[in-house]
């Protein structure tokens, strides 16, 4: 089936359209709200659909499971995705580029900016130990790092990048509470545009888990890396975006 | 809390463990004498907060800060707020304390350090009005033994701990009203992103925080009533909890004690780690904010789990040992007891470890048998909750598993959305579901659990107690009078390096002079006007 272009979710045979689905409604669980929560999933394209399970949440709402079929087609050859706008490099391949082309060691500064204390992703990355066998980019003998750790606040991002002469400046957000990555997201990258003249600011670069890739933009940064980037493609992007 | 003490499960060697008290006493010693000969900008608001000042300047600026800061420009802080201002008081001419605040803040009062008879005049006038603020604080105390008794307690441990955040404190009560009725004995109203950098409390019902609400002594007061009014419908005291943490620790412990909140969020290093804080400010204001727990009968948590959510849960494991180790020493010295110590811990290894549940319910032994009379507060997976909501769902099974198994005194319940979205409704109750579920089926598990006294589970936790030990060596053996200090700048902790003369807050710690008075520390140390 992989040379297929159009395609239907997939349950258990090929081409019955079933998906799942749970929701809940702000009304008390009776034979109504049933009512509704099928109603709701025959809008939303689904049928048949089976009501599998409806539980009260309380005395003003009700909590449904719904399986059924869409009758909804996906055609594959109109999907756009981002692809990676730059070839991935060994470390050796890195570490020669930026020798060649910058004649000094790449700054690159890192840090989890707001309230979020999950350094796990910018740690991936940055320390030597690394993410999923890949070593970080202080492993890099032509990168410096500097990891300013969890919670640092803007203007001390902004203020240790001038102090450093950073490059690049990759800020890991994990936590995405009401949005709380893309408010600090843009709060950073409107400090450094702020503080530095127009076009000088370092690469900005952001990562999490909850970041659509195409933001860039609106977010006023260069890069999105997404859940499962590994070090060796930022190190690939920087010196795709620094050091050629 | 009142448990019958979880017997011991596991075979540690109890030198060893005298001896990782042995260090932790050690370790902590120096800081204690530091926090005892230092005072801070927030310690001596928190003693005018006792005093009875409320309220703020048109710009939102607390008095009390008005006050500490016109004393500050006049005659400096290290005498103390006490003895400057009572002089400016008992010299006439004011209505009441917030009345020279403001006096103060416009520069229409002059303050010097009364000497002699002036100086215990002073001392004796603010004793009193202090020792005012500490009986409301008494009295409030014993409101919560009252209720607990004549309206009951949570029907059996753990404690099950769901968190409110809204930003707007109107919706944060409906909001913890109902989930008192879905099942938690505990809530917690998370505070408003950045609030612990503030370096004063903001004032009254505050209805726009940013992925939480700020503490303010209003909002504390309003929730409680609202949770006042549920406990009496549910039949059991639903307890009310927040953060003492940040540059506001000292004052915004007084407001908990004297609005009756019932737990707080009170770490002695967590400031330093995860905030940046000034290292001899935390210690100071953490000295003073957990003598005010201790009088107030708050049951303090500490922030162990987030060590983990930086660190490897199974490297750095011991780290979390060190730390409530830490925490009982300096809690102790401020005066808590045993019951008031929710020493914290979490669930946090990758569960694509092998043996990762074995492992789980090694460390999670160790606390409880490390500490068999303090409650412990159990967190739930943050870090390697994926997105895959099912198996999230599955991971929090294990975790509640893990905590039935071990006896934790305080759950905090985990959401199989958690790093996705704000829990909806929906996933607060299947949480909530998930942990009857494990409590009824497995509750009582752990009169059959009994581990092999050489298996792995044996050996795991005395390894990790063993590790811990090592540390608390290499810290003592750190340079300089004050070890800790050493090994927090050198990154000993999180892998965050923290030096004793940076961080935030650092221009408000104030080394004291020989005559340096404050009532508050007086009254809380010797135990008097109770």
């Amino acid at each position: 089936m992989s040379d297929a272009t159009i395609i239907r979710p997939y349950g258990d045979t090929t081409g019955d359209g079933m998906v799942q689905m749970s929701f809940t409604l702000p009304v008390p669980h009776d034979k109504r709200a049933e009512g509704a929560a099928l109603q709701l999933a025959a809008k939303m394209g689904m049928d048949p659909a089976l009501l599998v399970h409806a539980k009260a949440m309380g005395p003003d709402y009700s909590f449904f499971i719904v399986y059924g079929q869409v009758n909804h087609l996906v055609d594959l050859s109109t999907v756009e995705v981002v692809e990676r706008e730059f070839p991935l490099l060994s470390a050796k391949e890195v570490n020669g580029a930026i020798k060649a082309r910058l004649r000094r060691k790449l700054v690159v500064l890192g840090a989890c900016i707001g309230t979020d204390a999950h350094t796990v992703g910018i740690d991936a990355i940055l320390n030597i130990k690394g993410f999923a066998g890949e070593k970080g980019l202080e492993y890099y003998r032509e990168i410096r790092v500097v990891n300013l750790g969890a919670q640092v606040l803007v203007p001390d991002l902004v203020a240790q990048a001038r102090a450093e002469k950073a490059d690049a400046v990759l800020v890991s957000q994990v936590v995405t509470q009401r949005d709380a990555h893309l408010t600090n997201t843009r709060e950073m990258s409107a400090a450094f545009r702020e503080a530095y003249p127009s076009g000088r600011t370092p690469l900005l670069v952001v990562g999490g888990p909850r970041f659509g890739a195409s933001a860039t933009t609106e977010l006023g940064v260069d890069r999105i890396f997404g859940r499962g980037t590994t070090p060796a493609e930022v190190a690939s992007y920087l010196v795709h975006a620094l050091a050629s | 809390m009142s448990t019958t003490r979880y017997p011991s499960k596991l075979a540690l060697d109890p030198s060893v463990v005298r001896r990782a008290r042995t260090l932790a006493r050690q370790v902590g010693r120096p800081i204690v004498r530091l926090a005892k000969t230092h005072t801070t900008v927030s310690v001596e608001r928190a003693v005018l907060r006792l005093a009875g000042v409320t309220g703020a300047d048109p710009d939102g600026i607390p008095w009390v800060n008005r006050l500490v800061d016109a004393v500050r420009v006049d005659v400096g802080l290290e005498h103390g707020v006490a003895l400057p201002v009572w002089d400016a008081m008992l010299a006439g001419g004011h209505h009441d304390l917030t009345e020279l605040a403001q006096k103060a803040a416009t520069g229409g009062v002059g303050f010097r350090i009364p000497e002699g008879r002036d100086a215990a005049r002073a001392t004796k006038a603010a004793t009193r009005q202090v020792g005012a603020g500490i009986r409301t604080i008494d009295r409030r105390r014993q409101e919560r033994e009252r209720m607990v008794r004549r309206i009951g307690d949570a029907p059996r441990t753990p404690w099950i701990y769901l968190i409110v955040a809204t930003g707007d404190i109107h919706e944060d009560i409906p909001q913890a009203q109902a989930a008192a009725r879905e099942g938690a004995d505990v809530i917690a109203v998370i505070r408003s992103t950045g609030q612990s950098l503030l370096d004063y409390v903001p004032e009254g019902a505050t209805r726009e925080g940013y992925a939480g609400t700020y503490a303010t002594q209003e909002n504390f007061r309003l929730m409680r009533a609202a949770l006042d009014d549920v406990s009496r419908e549910l039949g059991r005291y639903v307890r009310l909890t927040n953060y003492a943490s940040g540059l506001c620790m000292p004052e915004i412990a007084t407001l908990a004690g004297l609005e009756r909140l019932d737990m707080m969020l009170n770490d002695s290093m967590y400031g330093i780690l995860f905030r940046d804080i000034n290292p001899v400010r935390t210690f100071v204001d953490q000295r003073f904010s957990r003598q005010v727990h201790a009088r107030a009968g708050i049951i303090i948590n500490t922030g162990e789990d987030n060590y983990l959510t930086t660190a490897d849960a199974v490297d750095e494991a011991h780290t979390v040992t060190v730390s409530q180790l830490l925490n009982e020493y300096f809690a102790k010295e401020a005066g808590l007891e045993n019951w008031q110590l929710g020493l914290g811990h979490a669930f946090e290894i990758n569960p694509e470890v092998p043996d990762s549940f074995r492992l789980e319910l090694a460390h999670a032994l160790l606390a409880r048998q490390l500490f068999p009379d303090a409650p412990l507060k159990w967190m739930p997976p943050t870090k390697h909750m994926t997105g895959d909501v099912f198996r999230g769902y599955l991971l929090d099974g294990f975790f509640n598993l893990v905590g039935a198994m071990t006896g934790q005194g305080i759950l905090l319940v985990g959401m199989m959305t958690e790093a996705v979205v704000t829990p909806f409704l929906s996933d607060r109750d299947l949480a909530l579901q998930n942990v009857r579920y494990v409590m009824e089926a497995a509750g009582k598990l752990h009169e059959d659990f009994h581990p092999a006294p050489n298996g792995f589970i044996n050996r795991r936790a005395n390894q990790v107690l063993g590790e811990a030990v090592e540390l608390l060596e290499r810290i003592t053996e750190e340079p300089g009078g004050t070890a800790l200090l050493a090994a927090i700048a050198d990154g000993t902790f999180g892998l965050m390096k923290r030096p004793a003369d940076a961080g935030k807050g650092y221009d408000g710690v104030v080394a004291h002079a020989p005559t340096y008075v404050n009532p508050a520390t007086d009254i809380l140390e010797g135990g008097a006007a109770r």
